[in-house]
């Protein structure tokens, strides 16, 4: 076959261990990438997806080295060539997109530069025509005016420019194959879906086959035609993009599929219990056999191998995928939410305004604060016992500043934050006694850098124990266990540090410390996007199952707004630190209200070809909250006139008591734009 | 920018002014002073105070100071007491002398440390890295008073043939002094090489770890080309800071070489007018020295600003 444009064959890659075993990364793989279609490969982070897409350009990691097979690009074999022959496949007939183009654009060099070097080694233009090809490119990927940024260095541009720029200089040396490791994972949601299209389009365009490595099947949905899943460095399954998103075959996609909160459902997906076997751990078996619900004695002893189906023109490695046949779609159960919310008023934040302005000397000694045009302003919010609220917004939208403030690590400008009606929380850490500061706990994004590497993890949850309630001896002992029993630990935990744990597991932990307190309010900044899709919806899970028995209130940030629709009961919605919206979430998700709620929503990408992005509104960073009107008016698409500009728009309600902040009325704002 | 260079220069000015103080106050309240160290056993009655008269001590102290730090900024120290004669002529000969030894082993050393570094760093865990690497942390481990020493039972008492220590008067010309400075130079050079060579590789591996350099090995820029495009100009960045230190470290004296090898520089100046307690000297020595130090970390800052583009416009911004 002759559009066949790269051959992967019997592929394993893997390191020494420090005992001189040999560990396998990626055990075996063989696919073919054809001309002009665009392949996604799908896994959680350690399945191999990304060392796969690194040797499909003759590269391996350095510490990890290739065990056998090849990767065939015009019959040669690219792990065995010499560099001098990579050097002219490289970024010429096969290019690479990488994950964080922040990280990836060398820092010293401008952009315009580091297009020009591909230019220089990938084509025979001359210095004029080169310069007339740079523009080109930086159009083509639609950044505005090409001439002044590509005299900008890297960090002068966000970080959806620099994705872009990354793919102005894959597109420079006009390869045939082009490897996307995770191009838009980091950015905004809406970014994210701009940048999507951008690929779709230029797939479209040049012809170019594409692999997109990515561990987010609602990317993958919307770029690829042939889908990849990896599971612990080998493919469980492979087929036509459509099949697998909408029937599963195999246990691991299946499970996986049925634990994506979606936009449509309220309520918390199923989880998948354990995680990923890590690389070296022996193992008879399938690989998936401990996390499966429909294995069997077989299973456990023997490996299922790579089996193609003709009629479903899929290749599945189980034995027991008759099974998932049948099962037509796979159905989603989600559990409904449950909160008790009561009227009494927890926490209520009056006219709050936080300023990260640097202050003036004489600001310093009258200890204020001065600043017009505060980086979060007039938020009122009032937060009941045991409900659920999430405050979403992409980045720079005043999310995490606003649990900065109410957890006392930032001090207020303006405002009040009040606790149970009568205990003021404004001022910050210094000035709060130590029961106020236990009332209110929070849980990290990260847990590798929130929990202490040294400490384990019987002394990461002792401290609370030990702090507020100075327990000792037998009864911490028996508190710890208690608390890592609720977080599904077992006592054998108490020993281990950090770096044993997997990602789930750590962020256990840290609930598990912020239970330790008895908090009254539990605020959760980004707590599950540092983790893979099946371990989030058990910490999802998780919370809530905890949030049901003890009472707590969550304040939830997140920027995935399915996420959001599956745990809170109220969402509000910032934009450069100002409220658009707030009301019950099946009202803000049903009613695309507020024009920047629907730009947020119309940009979710969901797991399922069919449904495909909306994009609103332009794809532009704000560096600072416009200075009088509404905060969205830079970006807006139903602009009504100069009263954006100039007034701040009036608090609206609907029937439903949602409350909108625009100047079109609400009647206008219901009737769909699309 | 140039705002930005202003406010540094002026902070220099001021780190300054706090160093004359706290040396001023510093002699100030140590017991006694030049007149007693001077007079020794008849520092008392007529001749105190004609010595007092003599040297301007009656006065307060703030007086006193204020007329020091108008002569100092003019480049008149006063009278050393020790040999009765003008600090600045003190002074010249040997900051001349520090400065010879300094440059020589800046322009051997620093050279041979970064060529050392990125080839240790580019042949990382090979036979080169093993080698220079076991090198340069001997270098850096022995002390320099045992690696000088050995330098002149080698070389200078076996072999022959080049002077163990500096026996000539402080004001030779350069040529009779080249070789009398051979010896001191690779001592220094030697320890200040290792430090630098091993700082260079930790960076180099840093940055050829990165995101970006992979980014362009798989542009497809050839190796040498990434190496000296992508890699060196972000490795060798923060080099500049080290490098700085070294000099004003270099030019301050290198006291123990420079007493091993009873070479007249400053280092032992500073040890002589010390254990004379000839205070005026000290205070002049510890203006001059704070200078170097300021002078040599500002010119990095502004080098460092210059150089990273990322710096430059955060501090515009800002």
């Amino acid at each position: 076959m002759t559009d066949i444009i790269q051959k992967v064959k019997n592929l394993s890659i893997g390191f020494r261990s420090k005992k001189g075993e040999e560990i396998l990364i990626l055990k075996n793989i063989s696919t073919n990438i054809k001309k002009g279609e665009t392949v996604g490969i799908v896994g959680e982070s350690g399945s191999g997806k990304s060392t796969l897409a690194l040797a499909m350009m003759g590269y391996v990691k350095h510490g990890l080295y290739t065990i056998e097979g090849e990767c065939q690009f015009n019959s040669s074999n690219l792990l065995k060539m010499k560099s001098k022959d990579l050097e002219k496949i490289r970024g010429r007939k096969i290019a690479m997109i990488p994950q964080n183009a922040g990280q990836a654009l060398t820092p010293n060099l401008k952009i315009g530069y580091q297009i020009d070097e591909a230019l220089q080694l990938h084509s025979d233009l001359n210095e004029k025509e080169r310069e007339k090809k740079i523009s080109e490119l930086l159009n083509k990927v639609r950044l505005p005016s090409p001439e002044t940024i590509a005299l900008r260095y890297p960090h002068e541009l966000s970080g959806g420019q620099q994705q872009r720029v990354a793919v102005a200089m894959a597109l420079a040396g006009t390869p045939d194959l082009l490897l996307l490791d995770e191009p838009t994972t980091g950015l905004d949601v809406t970014t994210q879906a701009h940048v999507l299209e951008l690929l779709n389009f230029i797939a479209k365009d040049t012809g170019t086959s594409m692999v997109y490595v990515s561990h987010d099947l609602g990317a993958i949905a919307q770029v690829s035609d042939r889908i990849i899943v990896m599971y612990s460095g080998e493919i469980v399954l492979e087929g036509p993009s459509r099949d697998i998103l909408k029937r599963p075959i195999h246990p691991y996609t299946h499970g996986l599929l049925k634990s994506i909160p979606k936009l449509s459902l309220a309520g918390l997906p199923e989880s998948m219990p354990g995680s990923q076997p890590q690389p070296g751990t022996i193992q008879s078996g399938c690989s998936f056999f401990d996390r499966c619900n429909f294995s069997d004695e077989n299973c456990k002893n023997n490996s299922p191998k790579l089996e193609f189906l003709k009629d479903l023109n899929t290749s599945v490695r189980c034995f027991n995928y008759e099974k998932l046949v049948n099962e037509s779609q796979a159905s989603q159960t989600v559990n409904k939410i449950k909160n008790k919310s009561q009227d009494q008023e927890i926490l209520n934040l009056s006219e709050v305004s936080i300023s990260y302005a640097k202050q003036k000397l004489l600001d310093q000694i009258f200890n204020r604060i001065s600043d017009d045009n505060p980086t979060v302003k007039d938020i009122n919010i009032n937060i009941k016992k045991g409900e659920t609220i999430a405050l979403v917004g992409e980045s720079g939208s005043g999310k995490s500043t606003i649990l900065k403030s109410i957890a006392g690590l930032l001090r207020t400008k303006d405002g009040l934050i009040r606790f149970d009606e009568n205990r003021n929380l404004s001022s910050d850490l210094k000035e709060r006694d130590p029961n106020d500061l236990r009332i209110i706990q929070l849980i990290f994004q990260n847990p590798d850098e929130s929990l202490n590497p040294n400490h384990t993890v019987e002394e990461i949850i002792a401290q609370p124990l030990k702090l507020y309630f100075g327990l000792k001896g037998e009864e911490l002992k028996k508190n710890i266990i208690d608390l890592l029993q609720k977080v599904r630990l077992g006592e054998f935990y108490t020993s281990r540090y950090p770096r044993q744990l997997s990602g789930g597991e750590k962020q256990r932990v840290a609930v598990a410390r912020a239970f330790a307190a008895k908090p009254d309010i539990i605020l959760c900044d980004e707590v599950t996007s540092a983790l893979d899709v099946s371990v989030q919806a058990a910490v999802l899970n998780l919370l809530q199952q905890l949030k049901e028995d003890f009472g707590t209130t969550y304040i939830f940030v997140s920027h995935d707004l399915a996420v959001v629709r599956a745990i809170s009961d109220r969402v509000a919605v910032l934009y450069q630190g100002r409220l658009c919206e707030v009301g019950p979430s099946n009202d803000v998700y049903k009613f695309p209200s507020h024009p920047y709620t629907e730009v947020l929503l119309g940009a979710v990408l969901e797991p399922d070809p069919d449904i495909k992005p909306k994009l609103v509104a332009e794809d532009i960073v704000e560096e600072r909250p416009p200075e009088k009107g509404c905060s969205f008016q830079g970006r807006c698409s139903r602009i009504v006139g100069d009263i954006c500009k100039k007034e701040i728009p009036p608090w609206q309600l609907t029937d439903s008591g949602n409350a909108i902040r625009c100047h079109i009325p609400i009647k206008e704002l219901q009737k769909e734009q699309f | 920018m140039l705002f930005l260079i202003i406010k540094r220069i002026l902070l220099g000015f001021i780190t300054l002014f706090i160093v004359s103080i706290i040396t001023f106050v510093g002699t100030e309240v140590l017991p006694g002073d030049a007149c007693t160290t001077y007079l020794e056993r008849q520092a008392f009655g007529e001749q105190l105070e004609a010595c007092y008269r003599r040297l301007g001590l009656n006065v307060p102290a703030y007086e006193r100071y204020v007329s020091w730090a108008l002569n100092a900024i003019q480049g008149d120290f006063g009278y050393s007491l020790s040999g009765e004669m003008p600090i600045k002529e003190v002074l010249g000969p040997r900051i001349k002398n520090s400065l010879v030894l300094a440059s020589a082993a800046i322009f051997i050393g620093i050279p041979i440390a970064l060529i050392l570094g990125i080839i240790t760093a580019l042949w990382r865990d090979k036979l080169p890295d093993v080698a220079i690497s076991t090198v340069t942390i001997f270098a850096m481990t022995i002390p320099e008073f045992i690696s000088a020493t050995l330098l002149i039972l080698i070389i200078a008492i076996w072999l022959e043939w080049l002077p163990g220590i500096v026996i000539v008067p402080t004001d030779v010309s350069f040529l009779e002094l080249l070789p009398n400075i051979i010896l001191p130079v690779v001592a220094i050079a030697m320890i200040m090489t290792a430090h630098m060579a091993r700082m260079v590789r930790s960076s180099v591996i840093q940055v050829m770890a990165s995101e970006y350099v992979q980014m362009a090995i798989l542009k497809g820029v050839p190796y040498w080309k990434m190496v000296f495009k992508h890699v060196l100009p972000n490795a060798l960045l923060p080099a500049i800071n080290v490098v700085a230190l070294t000099i004003a470290w270099l030019l301050g004296g290198v006291v123990v070489t420079e007493v091993v090898f009873n070479y007249p520089g400053l280092g032992r100046l500073v040890i002589e007018s010390i254990s004379n307690r000839d205070l005026p000297t000290v205070q002049a020595l510890a203006i001059i020295l704070a200078s170097i130090y300021v002078s040599i970390n500002l010119l990095a800052d502004l080098l460092t600003l210059m150089l990273n583009p990322r710096l430059k416009t955060l501090q515009i911004r800002k």
